[in-house]
């Protein structure tokens, strides 16, 4: 390689991109090598350098104590469930609003959607709080329920379905009504299996979004029978003796999830961030 | 005509509804809405509009049957009240720093990957976006213990270098400075990922007629990157700004407002007030406050968001 202005530029163009790399990383790196460490193992490679970031022991203890210590095993059951059912119960409903918007035509249909799109900058914790005395009002508290109603409408979701609908060529639901379709029919066996992308991308949004809520369950749950993970480890931070090792190793179960889904289908998240600043 | 008839044309003319199958068109959508439209009206839109009423009032949660309409009492409370214009305070740097770094830093981190001349830009762009991934709380413990004033691997670093060990979170003039780099470190990804497509949406043709003119890299930048990113720059810091001034989980979980109230926000004083003070009244006014000021900065938005055809070209 010529040692030219131009290559000497790009080396430093990757230095610089190496050395962000790295920055970006590094918390994570430490983060997963010390719950492989006994506690004694991560607090003498913190003094001795760079052996922070080396894997110099390697062992499943930390991991096995989070899970028996501390009832782990059921706030991550409870954060898949919440999150699945409601993501899962939401992509239905807030399908079929974002398609009736879309695609039919019904009394009041530009006033009810100009509401739910005003509804996108509302700050959630705007409405905490009376949001928690309507559940409470409803008797829902530390309820399954109360982690999983007030969610499954979205109205930013709703937004993205309609988008999507709207680019599908008429001609479709023309030919299903020909074949003699009902709404229900053109909708679920028609419309639906043609929209992955949109569907995917709802997904990991609000999968995403319900996994990571903090505030909600903060506030709706004080029974650690319901405790989500995030709930879950906050306590482990403040219950003693604590063991930084197994904190590590609790941090790491509560982030594996989202960063397989994360490099899995990262099309899908970058594409819902994407095309907001349009 | 009977009067059956002409009630239906009535109708008909109101609700556009002519026919059987406009009938059956309308049943179909309002029941395609209603499931979606019941739950945002009782879970979203009620507690956004009680929000604005609970602020008019004195209620005391375990007093709620000695509740009366105060007016703008709470309202004058709070700007009475040192701790309020301290978070005000707080919350107002907090997003005046975090900000123009964050947005800034996107957008840097965008131009760097966006060349044409480096590989891999996919790696580049999952490695700096996977904390946005991660929960704020996971985010927050890890570098609490990352500042750790003695056992921080930050420290350790420092101190493996020659420098200083630094008090972090526990330095009433660092901490919240401390919370703001983490929160960059988390954030920045996200707004990146909104720059590269602005970057993509520039015309290459632009870029290739500013060389034949011989313009360098800064000129290039300066006149045709960034007017093509205005509209995305505007969004951007919107959507940022509005994510800042609600800032909680952070100071919450790392420093629970301290050392001295020094990271005290606004919505952790609104947290202290309605969930464990239970003065639904007040903490109430403090989150209409803290909505106004969001609500603001959209309006500013708008007003700064030009129609693509009056931008560049």
């Amino acid at each position: 390689m010529k040692l030219n202005r131009n290559n000497v530029m790009l080396g430093l163009h990757y230095l610089i991109l190496i050395v962000l790399v790295f920055v970006f990383i590094f918390p994570l790196l430490w983060m997963l090598l010390s719950s492989f460490k006994s506690e004694r193992t991560m607090m003498t490679d913190l003094y001795s350098g760079f052996k922070a970031f080396l894997p110099t022991e390697v062992s499943l203890d930390n991991y096995k104590e989070v899970f028996s210590r501390m009832n782990f095993g059921k706030y991550l059951f409870n954060s898949i469930f919440v999150s699945g059912m409601t993501v899962g119960i939401g992509l239905i409903i807030n399908s079929m609003a974002g398609y009736a918007f879309a695609r039919l035509d019904f009394p009041g249909k530009d006033i009810i959607f100009a509401v739910i799109v005003s509804l996108v900058i509302i700050p959630f914790q705007s409405i905490v709080l009376p949001l928690f005395l309507v559940v409470k009002d409803l008797g829902m508290l530390d309820s399954y329920g109360a982690l999983i109603i007030p969610f499954i409408a979205n109205a930013f979701s709703i937004f993205m379905f309609r988008q999507f609908f709207l680019n599908i060529p008429k001609e479709v639901e023309e030919a299903a009504q020909i074949d003699g379709c009902g709404f229900l029919r053109t909708f679920f066996q028609v419309i639906v299996p043609m929209s992955k992308p949109v569907f995917a991308t709802a997904t990991i949004l609000n999968f995403t979004g319900v996994w990571n809520q903090f505030l909600w369950p903060l506030v709706a749950t004080t029974d650690p029978k319901f405790s989500t993970i995030q709930i879950g480890i906050q306590e482990f931070f403040t219950q003693q003796p604590v063991y930084y090792s197994q904190i590590m190793a609790a941090l790491t179960i509560a982030s594996l999830p989202m960063l397989i889904l994360f490099v899995s289908l990262q099309k899908y998240f970058i594409n819902g961030m994407g095309g907001m600043g349009k | 005509m009977n009067l059956v008839k002409k009630v239906e044309n009535k109708f008909g003319d109101i609700f556009n509804i002519n026919s059987a199958k406009d009938t059956r068109e309308a049943i179909g959508g309002l029941a395609f809405v209603a499931p979606a439209v019941i739950l945002l009206a009782v879970f979203i839109i009620f507690p956004a509009i009680m929000s604005f009423y609970y602020s008019l009032t004195d209620f005391y949660i375990l007093t709620p049957d000695k509740t009366s309409f105060v007016g703008l009492d709470n309202y004058k409370y709070l700007f009475s009240e040192e701790i309020f214009y301290q978070a005000l305070k707080n919350t107002i740097y907090f997003v005046l720093v975090v900000v123009p770094v964050q947005v800034g830093a996107a957008l840097l981190l965008a131009v760097l990957i966006n060349s044409k001349r480096i590989k891999g830009v996919k790696f580049f762009r999952t490695i700096f976006y996977s904390p946005v991934v991660l929960s704020m709380v996971v985010v927050s413990i890890l570098w609490a213990i990352l500042y750790n004033p003695n056992d921080g691997l930050l420290n350790s670093l420092l101190v493996a270098l020659g420098l200083p060990k630094q008090p972090f979170l526990s330095s009433p003039k660092q901490a919240m400075n401390s919370i703001i780099a983490m929160s960059v470190w988390q954030g920045v990804g996200y707004q990146m990922v909104i720059f590269l497509a602005g970057l993509q949406d520039i015309p290459e043709s632009l870029y290739e007629a500013a060389e034949i003119d011989g313009a360098n890299i800064w000129q290039k930048f300066r006149h045709i990157t960034l007017p093509g990113l205005y509209n995305v720059t505007v969004f951007v810091l919107l959507v940022t700004s509005i994510a800042a001034f609600g800032i909680f989980v952070q100071p919450y979980v790392m420093t629970q407002g301290g050392p001295d109230g020094a990271t005290k926000t606004l919505i952790m004083m609104f947290f202290e007030e309605g969930f464990q003070l239970r003065e639904i009244g007040t903490s109430s006014a403090i989150v209409v406050i803290y909505f106004v000021m969001v609500l603001t900065v959209s309006i500013l938005q708008r007003k700064f968001a030009k129609d693509k055809q009056d931008s560049v070209i």
